[in-house]
């Protein structure tokens, strides 16, 4: 793995909570790594398995679906829902023969702006410690534009 | 409807072996509503298989197509264009059975795969559970046992009532599935047939179930 490798991470964030934790963690200038990519989704429930997996497909080092928390969903039960989708593209990349943990669900509440850096911390040196999607031959490349 | 699982990917990899441009098709019809052969679970399948290959180090083409059925010879005429065009050496198909044969049957210089298990007729028993309801045993006789078919649903096939393993109204054989007995008990006593029930059944004629061969269905009134 290369020293220089700094991973590409894409969270789906649901507006109602993690977003606004991402938000929050900037407005309170905390410091987390630069590396996931936040993307914003009315609710974790809309997030599709063949979103997460075409991302890895693409290239991202990791996905996290970052979602309220458990019971305090604004559609009531679309966390579980994503709960269970990221299960299933787990065991898929599994079979597949991709390490499951590049994948990931969190649950961050819209006043736990230091629960996102924290997230964006624990996603990050995981990545990192896995190291590069093997399936991006860009990666290197990449890296080094970040 | 047409029950189906996707069968293991490490499976559907070793068929793949040797072929570098697949087209995987789907059906429209039971198993997309099963969420075994749709158009999403094609999307999600060949996903999988391109992210399992460049694993493998041998990367695939894998295009996606749904078929609105893939059990009608009509659909699965909609793959001549694009198997001549686009010169697949394979294609695996997400329906049950009967789309594989029919492709198979159709084409016969390109290599045809299934991707899912069929497994048997059933239903919905909630969102991502499915059962077995009919055995297509081709003699229909729930009306006998209140619109329930213990051929299928009972574990033993009973047709005089429950056997003395049934507990609390549970199956012996998988004690998570109701007897069917108990229900058609209380079906039958809520509609006031309980004396139906107490009638000697003949033996059950099985000669259009698994003998004679190949089955047909054939209704002159439609044939050209």
């Amino acid at each position: 793995m290369s020293e220089n490798f700094e991973p590409r991470i894409v969270a789906f964030c649901c507006q109602y909570c993690s977003y606004s934790a991402a938000d929050l963690a900037g407005s309170m200038r905390l410091s987390y790594p630069p590396n996931v990519k936040v993307v914003l989704v009315p609710c974790t429930g809309r997030v599709d398995p063949l979103h997460i997996l075409r991302t890895i497909e693409d290239g991202a080092d990791g996905v996290c679906v970052a979602g309220c928390l458990e019971g305090d969903c604004h559609f009531l039960e679309g966390n579980f829902k994503a709960k269970k989708r990221v299960a299933y593209v787990q065991r898929i990349l599994h079979e597949a023969g991709v390490e499951d943990a590049r994948v990931r669900m969190f649950n961050i509440a819209a006043s736990d702006g230091p629960g996102f850096a924290e997230a964006a911390r624990m996603m990050t040196e995981t990545i990192r410690a896995l190291g590069p999607n093997p399936l991006s031959t860009k990666t290197e490349k990449m890296s080094e534009e970040l | 409807m047409i029950i189906a699982e996707r069968k293991p990917i490490k499976e559907l990899l070793e068929m793949l072996v040797g072929h570098d441009h697949v087209l995987l098709v789907g059906c429209k019809g039971c198993v997309t509503v099963c969420n075994a052969g749709g158009v999403r679970e094609v999307g999600v399948l060949a996903s999988a298989l391109r992210i399992a290959r460049r694993r493998q180090g041998r990367p695939i083409g894998i295009d996606e197509m749904t078929l609105d059925r893939q059990c009608e010879p009509e659909f699965i005429s909609w793959l001549e264009e694009p198997l001549r065009e686009k010169g697949y050496t394979a294609v695996m198909s997400a329906a049950c059975s009967v789309g594989p044969q029919y492709i198979a049957e159709r084409f016969d210089r390109v290599a045809v795969m299934p991707a899912l298990n069929t497994k048997f007729i059933g239903g919905t028993l909630e969102h991502g559970v499915w059962a077995e309801f009919c055995r297509a045993c081709g003699n229909c006789g729930i009306h006998n046992f209140g619109g329930l078919c213990p051929i299928t649903r009972c574990s033993k096939g009973l047709l005089h009532g429950p056997c003395a393993g049934s507990s609390g109204s549970k199956c012996e054989v998988r004690p998570e599935v109701d007897c069917i007995w108990h229900l058609i008990y209380q079906r039958m006593k809520n509609l006031g047939q309980i004396e139906k029930l107490k009638a000697l059944k003949p033996a059950k004629d099985w000669s259009g179930y698994w003998s004679g061969g190949v089955r047909r269905v054939v209704r002159e009134d439609l044939t050209l």
